[in-house]
């Protein structure tokens, strides 16, 4: 279990997040949602030591994390990737290898195997050689998770993976997503869309500078919590479109 | 025609024109490698910087008469540290910081360097003077030059991660900030090298344009630093052929015939595909 107490994080003074516990599952794929703002993407960064926290401690099996470095994988949201890198998208891939293999190791042919199969996965093995930029979104996308596969990593955590990808994309991610959580790892999501929280996820946490509400989906996508968190509008909308379908 | 076979005959009788032959394609090669790294980073402004600031090291290592790398280094590093202090502890953008650390060391290079009295010396540390590199010199570039390629062959695949996905990087615990720092200080060890051939106001031109050559040229990291290397050898030796040949300073010379490469492979090389281009409108990236 990958445990967060009383993190808080502020930006030049302002709060971001403010005396945050939360928990996630082994075995469970996990959304965290909230409005634009919420601390959303502050919350993993802060969890993986990317920014300073005020105060908090993240343990795993009641362990600090920083013991685990190796064994996290983060699928980052791509905003400002240098798609003109002189990388192909096997070799992207093989990055995943290097947090295993340390200083000075290169990767042989265990890593190239490795990596050539998560292409595979991903239904990427055609575009192995092409340079990173040549590819779509939603492609791209792809490409990070099979180095996420790559990583063999006990905790997945990714940002907005599915914002502005293709259905094939989505549906090629989800099912690793899948293989992951039945294969006992810990996968974090943060995601935006409302409509799909109850097929996509097993627990959910929503989440506005503090902790709205966290546990299983049926027990925590509720009117109530939306209505209270994003606004009564869009949970009429919601529940009364959705409902039966989406549960 | 005949001032090629006459540069030729003059490479085999003086010992002077070989010493700078030798030195111009190691520094060539040395630049342009890193110069890889440089203009992957972003970090063109930061080269200029660097390069510019090594400039108080140079005299103060004439000074005290220490190796000129020593004072160099600490001088370099200084200003790499310095400008990352005055980013990270100030709202300040990085590139003011980097115009306020290395004019100010730039400004101190020069006060020193008159202190010290040596006019001469001064006008070859700006613009280069390979004609007159003394045989340790060379036993120093030939230094540098492994230690760059050793750096860069031990830390290639944490030089591509950081230089491609520095987040990435942290997350699995690469140690990022000591890596860059690592990199400073093999670009002021370059610079000082460059400094023979170039001159110190140049040398950000040896890094940046081979490599950028280079990049118009490859989809691949190693095929990059390859053809920048051979690029950057190139236009030094055509560039010290012109000095020698028409007495052109070398720095400038070497520097012209890089962007002239650069110039040209920016119209013809598929990658850029700058004519095909102009036909049709740009594709819009998705």
């Amino acid at each position: 279990m990958l445990d967060i107490q009383n993190l808080t994080v502020a930006y030049d003074d302002t709060p971001v997040l403010t005396d945050v516990a939360v928990q996630f599952n082994a075995g469970k794929i996990t959304g965290i949602i909230g409005p634009n703002g919420a601390g959303k993407s502050t919350l993993i960064k802060a969890m993986l030591g990317l920014i300073r926290s005020q105060s908090g401690t993240t343990t795993y099996n009641g362990r600090p994390i920083k013991q685990f470095q190796r064994q996290l994988a983060y699928v980052e949201q791509r905003k400002d990737l240098d798609l003109t890198f002189p990388i192909t998208v096997f070799e992207v891939v093989l990055t995943g290898t290097y947090g295993q293999l340390g200083l000075f190791r290169r990767p042989g042919k265990p890593e190239r195997a490795a990596s050539l199969a998560a292409l595979d996965q991903v239904g990427l093995s055609a575009f192995a050689d092409r340079q990173i930029g040549n590819l779509s979104g939603g492609q791209l996308q792809r490409v990070f998770v099979a180095r996420a596969i790559v990583q063999q990593a006990e905790i997945i955590i990714l940002d907005e993976p599915f914002v502005g990808i293709d259905l094939q994309s989505e549906t090629a991610i989800m099912a690793i997503l899948k293989q992951w959580r039945d294969a006992g790892k810990t996968i974090i999501v943060v995601h935006h869309d409302l409509n799909k929280v109850s097929c996509y996820f097993d627990d959910l946490v929503i989440l506005n500078h503090g902790i709205v509400d966290a546990g299983p989906v049926a027990k925590v996508y509720q009117p109530e919590n939306i209505a209270k968190t994003f606004s009564s509008d869009l949970s009429k909308v919601l529940f009364t479109a959705t409902k039966g379908v989406a549960l | 025609m005949t001032t090629i076979a006459s540069f030729i005959d003059a490479l085999g009788r003086y010992d002077f024109l070989q010493s700078a032959l030798i030195t111009a394609i190691m520094v060539g090669v040395m630049s342009g490698i890193i110069g890889c790294f440089i203009i992957l980073r972003g970090m063109s402004m930061m080269g200029d910087a660097i390069s510019h600031a090594v400039l108080p090291g140079v005299a103060v290592a004439y000074m005290l008469g220490l190796n000129v790398l020593i004072g160099a280094s600490v001088f370099g590093l200084l200003a790499a540290g310095l400008i990352g202090f005055v980013a990270s502890h100030s709202k300040l953008k990085t590139d003011t910081s980097i115009g306020i650390v290395f004019s100010a060391f730039y400004a101190l290079g020069f006060i020193l360097i008159s202190l010290a009295e040596s006019a001469t010396n001064l006008h070859h540390i700006l613009f280069g003077n390979i004609l007159a590199v003394s045989d340790t010199d060379i036993m120093t570039t030939v230094v540098v030059l492994g230690l760059v390629i050793l750096f860069v062959v031990f830390f290639y695949k944490e030089l591509l991660v950081t230089s491609f996905d520095e987040t990435f990087a942290k997350t699995y615990g690469l140690k990022v900030q000591l890596l860059h720092y690592g990199l400073m200080l093999v670009l002021t060890l370059v610079t000082v090298s460059a400094l023979q051939t170039v001159g110190i106001i140049l040398v950000v031109a040896m890094l940046i344009t081979p490599a950028a050559t280079a990049f118009l040229w490859t989809e691949k990291l190693a095929t990059m630093l390859i053809l920048a290397a051979t690029n950057g050898a190139v236009a030094s030796v055509i560039g010290l052929y012109f000095s020698y040949t028409l007495n052109w300073a070398s720095g400038p010379a070497i520097v012209l015939i890089a962007a002239i490469i650069f110039g040209i492979s920016f119209v013809i090389s598929p990658k850029q595909a700058l004519i095909t281009n102009l036909r049709r409108p740009r594709r819009v990236a998705a």
